[in-house]
């Protein structure tokens, strides 16, 4: 039963996968990006990693495809005009991508799985086991990436706001403010010595 | 409830992750090298990242450790932080060439 599960989450994540490639609509590669990450985010369940799965499927499949919707909404990305590249790089793309494919299929091909001990495996996705871990052991990466947190909002809102004072001053490409004032100044100078 | 869990992922075995997982990172990497569009090819990293965090979590499960776990909860982090900053970029890119085509974008191609 579950391996059957497994099978068609696999089956569905590598075909949404393929069209998110594929798919000629950018809007259209977002959604099944959704659905492969869906996927993703039921196999997390099927290894019993109930925490992942809802922080999984807030972060990438709320937050991160919101994003990417709403960019491409905004830049008007939604047609299917878009350039491709020529048939020769297309094939040497996918020749490149197949060959990779075999070199890690062949590199793992020897592996073997060593047996675990599985009365452990239930316990670990639960919630109190990972705040344990995080809280105990991995505190300080936590506050670390906290502040990468604030330092990635700090900069996404900083080029908004370049790209905000660009489009209102328009004689000004590059200069920011401080500059234009600059310039303010030196022709009122220039103004008043006449 | 526990013990049908605990079942169902012995009833797997990890191989099929780690091909489930190479499969999906390959195919990621197939999608930067075949599209043009960057806010495509950002979508296929996701993908990329994606297939890691699948691994670990597999690995994580099977070891019974969740170190592995925790490690994908962080990458998670990262990666939105991530995408926010990288399509903040785009959209500057965009208002100032008026495309995302990443043939016209090769200012820094030697």
């Amino acid at each position: 039963m579950t391996l059957y599960a497994f099978y068609f989450l696999s089956f569905l994540a590598v075909l949404s996968a393929l069209m998110v490639v594929f798919s000629r609509n950018p809007i259209y590669s977002v959604l099944y990006l959704v659905i492969t990450f869906v996927c993703v985010g039921c196999h997390y369940l099927l290894l019993s990693a109930e925490f992942l799965f809802a922080v999984h499927m807030i972060v990438y499949a709320g937050a991160i495809m919101v994003l990417f919707l709403y960019v491409i909404m905004l830049l008007n990305l939604n047609k299917e005009d878009e350039a491709h590249k020529s048939n020769y790089l297309r094939f040497a793309a996918v020749i490149s991508a197949g060959l990779l494919m075999m070199v890690v299929v062949a590199a793992l091909r020897g592996a073997e799985a060593s047996q675990v001990d599985f009365s452990t495996v239930s316990n670990i996705g639960k919630v109190k086991v990972l705040g344990n871990l995080l809280f105990n052991e991995f505190l300080l990466p936590f506050e670390i990436v906290s502040i990468l947190l604030l330092a990635a909002m700090v900069g996404a809102v900083m080029l908004a706001k370049t790209h905000m004072k660009r489009t209102a001053e328009p004689t000004h490409k590059k200069n920011g403010r401080a500059s234009v004032a600059n310039q303010n100044i030196t022709t009122n100078i220039k103004e008043l010595t006449k | 409830m526990n013990e049908n869990i605990t079942q169902a992922v012995q009833g797997i075995p990890l191989n099929y992750y780690i091909w489930l997982s190479t499969a999906l990172f390959v195919i990621g990497v197939l999608g930067v090298l075949y599209r043009r569009n960057a806010i495509i090819i950002f979508m296929c990293i996701e993908l990329m990242l994606n297939a890691v965090n699948l691994l670990l979590v597999a690995f994580s499960a099977y070891h019974g450790d969740g170190s592995g776990q925790v490690f994908v909860f962080f990458i998670m982090a990262v990666a939105a932080a991530e995408v926010a900053v990288g399509l903040a970029i785009l959209i500057v890119i965009y208002h100032n060439t008026r495309t995302t085509d990443i043939n016209v974008l090769n200012k820094l191609k030697w």
